[in-house]
């Protein structure tokens, strides 16, 4: 664990960036450090690894004041990874990712080895290896860096705005590949970042910095969006707290009704037993749904493919969240979200008011654990 | 002291008189380096492609050694004054042109496409907009340049004496008088600098949008 | 006669090409006084270069001591060294060492400041220690920039070798100031070709050891 003890910085002109930090930092789990600018994020982050020295406090690692070992020591136990990666240009790829092992001493195979496995960990093609930081993409730039940073097998993995420089599509390719790398290797991870979606992505806890560097809040991120501390919390955490709450909820306990999924050749008996609401999700042959059909365009035994209306971005119960389901619903042409299994074949539909309920639901339940615990 | 001030008469000028000769012979050509420097720079970062070559070849030229150059043009322009400033003008113009196109291309091209969407044509845009931002970087390229031609200069001497204060080197070998070698250099170094700080001081005239504080180009 | 009858007269002489005063003798002395002059230059500018950069202080300092170095005119210098030292190599090397620093000095600063800071502050917080940062980071990304400083000194040597031989030094100089004290000026030319001759050899050397030493990584980039 890292403990950050009652740490200040303050610079000879007077500004204190990070002011009175205390936070403990929970092994195997990324922590995430928000805010906004000159909140201290990057400061603090700083201090774990020395590259900048706190003026008060002291910050602990597994127990050890961290200034009691050498600092490149301590360093060489951490991964470091910044934002525009600070690949070296001059070095190929391999050589980049090979650096902290060679520094500790291993022979020139063995770290390429274990660059050219760390390549494929992080998503990179090998034949990658030799080509020199130009002539990758941001993207990969980024994957290197990261690559990088896991040569030697820290424990620790410091990240600071490591995908702030590159488009929205690519960041969100990489914060999956970190998720993904995570659950594989279980780092403890602080990771900073000025944009409070991708901490609530990818935070097991987050902790909310508030200029002058003071921590303004330290929690899970459900937590975070069902209770923030005060209202710069709130408003830092912008709109839409509530549905971006429900991503938390899962929509496993949804009741799915069977009743009106019928398939593309119903007769009209089955076509009338699907239940008072008038709109029918057809299917084909597989089970898998074409669209919504409208009450006046089914007729029996001809139901019109080209007529049915499009039936959304579908769920799947269990995996996806509350927040997904309702999302479906609401862009559905008939008020109801389509819930599919793994291969795509609709299970079941639920309406609108039914994924309501389960909110009002979950929301009740958490208030009642939260009752418990206090 | 003694002698330090006492020019022979055979160099036909006094103390200041060769001072204001050197000034003459080392500057003008700077100064007509410069002139051509501007349009090929401005060429230069109009035309990309341009620079490779132009580079090379002024590497090249940059390369002659004062000296064979003087030599070189002995059969055309003489023993004179003009076969020193000639070769002083293509090294300054050498030291220039970089110059000019690193300052201009330093321009930040937010600033160069606010300039153009303002209706300014190139013309205006390189004179009323990237060389006004790239005076210091110019102005770097012009202290190396004036410094080292008026170091230059006293090479003349082994050109008929056209090396204004170093002329004072072969007279202090002819009469015996080391003081005129020592007056030769310490009157070069101390010009130099002088130029140099000069230099500095018209830099920040013309750049009042420029932070003072310490500027290290 | 003009220029290129002179120089052709002048190579076609078989004379020229043996002895004490004969071209190779000349172009190796030459070469020697360069590399020499160079060579100590380097050893004082680079390291004071490349550590001022790396820790970005005293880079005024650096320029003042550099501008005031230009200043003093390399041949009066050389003039007046001899004058005091007498005929050896000493009084030689001061001036042409003088002159080759600067650039160097100057050059290597800049090119280190000029590195990129991102890669540096990974190194860091990498662990790496601060000489081999200097020399496996910021070295290999500044040295288009060193060479380029190395070049402009190691020419402008090679230029003021030439001047040597009016203080009854060797060199291909000493064609050019013979030539012209004699009035021959078969020598004249011919020494002044040579010169040329071998300044462009040393942009030759460098635009080859540039393509050698620079990584592929950084000549792209750049």
């Amino acid at each position: 664990m890292i403990r950050i003890d009652a740490v200040t910085k303050r610079y000879p002109d007077g500004t204190v960036a990070v002011d009175r930090l205390s936070l403990d930092i929970p092994d195997r789990a990324i922590t995430v450090l928000v805010g906004p600018s000159g909140c201290g994020k990057t400061t603090t982050l700083r201090m774990i690894n020395r590259m900048v020295e706190p003026t008060e406090g002291s910050i602990l690692l597994d127990g050890q004041d961290i200034r009691r070992q050498p600092v490149n020591t301590l360093r060489r136990s951490m991964g470091y990874v910044i934002q525009n990666a600070g690949l070296f240009q001059h070095r190929t790829i391999v050589d980049n990712i090979a650096t902290v092992p060679r520094l500790l001493g291993w022979g020139k195979q063995k770290a390429r080895a274990r660059a050219a496995e760390l390549m494929e960990r992080v998503g990179l093609d090998t034949s990658l290896a030799k080509r020199y930081p130009y002539q990758l993409s941001g993207g990969q730039q980024q994957r290197v860096g990261v690559a990088r940073a896991l040569a030697a097998d820290p424990p620790v993995l410091l990240m600071d705005e490591p995908f702030s420089a590159v488009d929205p599509v690519v960041r969100k390719g990489l914060q999956d590949e970190l998720l993904r790398i995570q659950n594989e290797l279980g780092k403890t991870i602080v990771f900073v970042t000025h944009d409070i979606d991708e901490a609530i992505k990818l935070g097991t806890t987050v902790a909310v910095l508030r200029t002058g560097g003071r921590l303004a809040q330290f929690a899970p991120p459900a937590e975070l969006l069902s209770a923030p501390a005060d209202p710069f919390v709130e408003d830092f955490l912008g709109a839409d707290r509530g549905i971006r709450r429900l991503s938390f909820f899962s929509s496993a306990g949804l009741e799915l009704q069977s009743g009106p999924v019928v398939p593309l050749d119903a007769d009209a008996e089955r076509l009338a037993s699907g239940g008072p609401a008038p709109y029918r999700l057809v299917t084909d042959a597989d089970g898998r749904p074409l669209g919504w059909g409208a009450p006046d365009e089914l007729t029996a035994g001809r139901i019109d493919r080209d007529r049915l209306l499009p039936y959304g971005r579908p769920f799947l119960p269990g995996t996806d969240s509350l927040r997904t389901a309702l999302d479906g619903a609401v862009l559905s042409p008939s008020g109801w979200a389509v819930a599919v299994d793994g291969e795509g074949r609709a299970v079941g539909v639920v309406s609108q008011q039914a994924i309501g309920e389960a909110i009002r639901a979950a929301h009740t339940e958490d208030r009642q654990d939260a009752k418990a615990v206090r | 002291m003694n002698g330090f001030f006492d020019i022979p008469s055979d160099l036909q000028y006094g103390y200041f008189g060769l001072i204001g000769l050197h000034l003459r012979e080392a500057l003008l050509p700077v100064l007509a380096g410069l002139l051509v420097a501007l349009p090929v720079a401005q060429l230069c970062v109009r035309f990309r492609w341009l620079y490779a070559p132009v580079f090379g070849v002024t590497t090249v030229l940059y390369a002659v050694p004062s000296l064979a150059f003087f030599v070189l043009l002995i059969d055309y322009t003489g023993m004179t004054e003009t076969t020193v400033m000639i070769p002083l003008a293509v090294y300054s113009l050498v030291v220039l042109v970089p110059a000019i196109v690193d300052g201009v291309r330093s321009v930040p091209p937010e600033t160069l496409a606010a300039a153009t969407a303002m209706g300014l044509g190139p013309v205006r845009r390189y004179l009323q907009v990237q060389l006004p931002i790239a005076v210091p970087a110019i102005i770097a390229g012009l202290r190396v340049a004036a410094v080292s031609s008026i170091s230059l200069v006293s090479i003349g001497m082994l050109i008929g004496n056209q090396g204004a204060l170093g002329n004072l080197l072969n007279d202090a070998q002819i009469y015996h008088r080391p003081p005129l070698a020592v007056n030769s250099v310490l009157t070069t170094a101390v010009l130099g600098i002088l130029v140099d700080a000069a230099l500095v001081l018209v830099r920040a005239l013309l750049t009042p949008w420029m932070p003072r504080k310490g500027v290290t180009r | 006669m003009n220029v290129f009858d002179f120089a052709h007269a002048f190579f076609g002489d078989g004379a020229h090409w043996h002895g004490q005063d004969g071209i190779p003798t000349r172009f190796g002395e030459h070469i020697l006084y360069s590399l020499e002059a160079v060579g100590i230059a380097a050893a004082i500018g680079l390291p004071v270069g490349l550590v001022t950069g790396h820790h970005g202080r005293g880079g005024n300092a650096l320029a003042s001591i550099a501008t005031a170095a230009r200043a003093l005119p390399t041949f009066g210098l050389l003039v007046l060294m001899f004058t005091w030292l007498g005929f050896g190599l000493l009084p030689v090397m001061i001036p042409l060492v003088a002159l080759a620093v600067p650039p160097i000095l100057v050059t290597s600063y800049e090119a280190v400041r000029s590195v990129d800071p991102p890669p540096v502050d990974a190194a860091r917080g990498m662990g790496m220690p601060e000489a081999r940062i200097l020399l496996q980071v910021e070295l290999p990304v500044a040295l288009p920039l060193i060479l380029s400083g190395l070049r402009t000194a190691a020419i402008q040597v090679v230029s003021t070798a030439t001047i040597a031989a009016y203080v009854s030094f060797g060199g291909l100089g000493r064609y050019i100031i013979d030539g012209l004290a004699q009035r021959d000026y078969e020598k004249v030319v011919g020494g002044a070709t040579l010169v040329v001759g071998m300044a462009l050899a040393t942009l030759g050397v460098f635009w080859a050891v540039s393509r050698i030493a620079v990584s592929p990584g950084v000549r792209r980039s750049g």
